[in-house]
């Protein structure tokens, strides 16, 4: 059979009174012993599960792990030698699918050396509030200047709180992290540090 | 104490604070009872309950009642002003009068009560039917359609249910001659060689059986609970009450289920005599396993469809419990000649 459509498809017939009823097995004829039975193994179900332990995770006692790849709060990595890894090249501003980092970029001198690079981040900040927490500037950091670490529980009383800056960012990742992050190869080698940058002052950055 | 009693003025002063330790001590009870759901439901699905508030979530009551009553009073719009104020106050104020009947052993020989009256049982039941006038009048006046179908199904329900509940007790009353319920619990056997009070269950099993299933109709638990069926009536009569009137159905509620369980505990479970044990923590003991074994049932058990819940009425429960009158005749005609 086929509709305006061309289309062919069996119609849903409707079910008559009793059509499609599984029939009742022979031999269990209903009766009140065997409602009162139902009864009483349903009671006995839940009163075996009352005496069960509990299986809640008591939560801001008691956390689920997290995985090694999970994406929380990001983190800004510093050297060993206590430089600032990231170089302001604001890849990952520009990776950013919501746009959430904003970074203004400043040139390092040798009065004042806070990156190995060119240039360091004058401003480093993201909007938590924006972030969908992708994890796409971690991946177009060319220093691993930026990640993403564990901690999820984020809320705060205030709009503005959700702006995190470069100190906050800044703060040191926690132990296991780093030494996670390190042991895989991602540590880079802190470079020598630049020769005097030219005297002409180099380019203007733009926010 | 009992020339205390009888002095015209004396007496009032033991009413009062009677009274007045009763309010507190069954609001409390009230309190604890919800929490003692929750944990117990809880525990049921394999879930804490309530655990933040106070130690093990005792003061979670607190905390909810301390919201509920800093609520807005909310009325909503084109309702019955007049009544929708005054369905809830009804509601408690018939959950309230019941334990003015209702004796507590305290100690070996001391024993308490407001009114000790020789139609006690009757005076329970007449109280616990203006709960149906409370419902109702709530879902009328809420100009809700929820509202008013939940009403009107309690009020069938209710109905249906009394019969059956009034009926179990009779032959209870056949046995032991009164129905004053301090008579009730002293009932006194010679068995053989046993001589004491007897919990009257084993006299009347299926009166008890009758009773326990007409008692959850009548203060709409679950599996009976279908004037305020979530799923299908969004609250049913409670669905346009919040803050403190909501309270007062709420406190009701659980009042009639502490009363139902006591009821129960006296009637059929020799009340405040086990054993050895100190009266209070018997009858204590007692009103807390029938607490538990509602709340073992709402956890169990789903809620009746309509016709089902009316057939089980009127169809089983109310022949069942006329034909152990009949029974219970037979048999003390028989016995006492």
């Amino acid at each position: 059979m086929a509709d305006e459509n061309g289309n062919d498809h069996d119609p849903t017939p409707l079910r008559r009174p009793g059509e499609g009823v599984p029939p009742k097995p022979e031999g269990e004829k209903p009766s009140i012993a065997g409602d009162v039975a139902a009864l009483a193994g349903g009671l006995k179900t839940t009163l075996s599960e009352f005496f069960k332990p509990v299986v809640t995770t008591m939560y801001p006692e008691e956390k689920t792990p997290r995985s090694e790849r999970y994406r929380g709060r990001h983190y800004l990595r510093r050297y060993d030698n206590g430089l600032e890894r990231c170089i302001g090249c604001e890849l990952c501003a520009a990776a950013c699918p919501v746009g959430c980092i904003l970074v203004i970029a400043a040139e390092n001198t040798d009065e004042k050396r806070v990156s190995p690079g060119e240039r360091y981040a004058k401003t480093y900040e993201i909007n938590m509030l924006r972030c969908i927490f992708c994890g796409y500037c971690e991946e177009a950091c060319p220093v691993q200047a930026i990640v993403l670490g564990p901690e999820y529980e984020l809320s705060d009383t205030s709009r503005e709180k959700f702006i995190y800056t470069k100190e906050k960012l800044l703060e040191p990742l926690p132990p296991d992290v780093e030494a996670r992050l390190n042991a895989k190869g991602t540590a880079v080698p802190t470079p020598a540090p630049l020769p005097n940058p030219p005297p002409q002052g180099g380019r203007e950055t733009t926010p | 104490m009992t020339a205390l009693y009888n002095d015209p003025v004396g007496h009032w002063v033991v009413v009062t604070v009677a009274i007045a330790v009763l309010l507190f001590v069954v609001l409390t009870a009230t309190a604890y009872t919800v929490w003692f759901e929750r944990v117990a439901l809880g525990r049921i699905q394999r879930r804490p309950g309530p655990n933040r508030v106070g130690p093990f979530g005792l003061m979670q009551l607190a905390a909810d009642g301390v919201k509920l009553a800093f609520k807005e009073s909310f009325i909503p719009a084109k309702t019955d002003k007049v009544l929708y104020v005054i369905a809830p106050t009804i509601a408690v104020a018939a959950a309230f009068l019941s334990w003015a009947v209702i004796p507590i052993g305290l100690w070996y020989n001391v024993q308490y009560w407001i009114a000790d009256i020789n139609i006690g049982v009757l005076l329970i039941f007449a109280f616990s039917s203006l709960n149906v006038y409370a419902i109702l009048l709530g879902g009328y006046s809420s100009n809700n359609k929820y509202s008013l179908l939940g009403g009107l199904r309690s009020a069938a329900q209710l109905i249906s249910y009394e019969i059956a509940l009034g009926l179990s007790l009779v032959p209870t009353f056949m046995i032991v001659g009164s129905l004053r319920l301090r008579d009730i619990v002293d009932y006194t056997v010679h068995w053989g060689p046993y001589t004491g009070p007897i919990p009257l269950v084993l006299v009347t099993p299926i009166g008890f059986v009758i009773y326990l299933m007409a008692a959850v109709a009548e203060t709409n638990r679950a599996p009976f609970d279908l004037p305020e069926a979530e799923q299908e009536l969004i609250g049913g009569f409670l669905t346009e009450y919040s803050g403190l009137k909501f309270v007062m159905y709420y406190l009701a509620e659980y009042i009639n289920m502490i009363t139902v369980s006591a009821l129960a505990a006296l009637l059929f479970f020799g009340g405040w005599y086990l054993w050895f044990v100190p009266p209070v923590l018997a009858f204590v003991a007692k009103v807390i396993f029938f607490l538990f074994l509602y709340i073992w049932l709402r956890g169990t058990l789903p809620r009746l469809r309509y016709d089902m819940l009316m057939r089980l009425g009127w169809k089983v429960l109310m022949p069942l419990a006329i034909a152990n009158i009949i029974v219970t005749g037979i048999v003390l005609v028989a016995v006492q000649g």
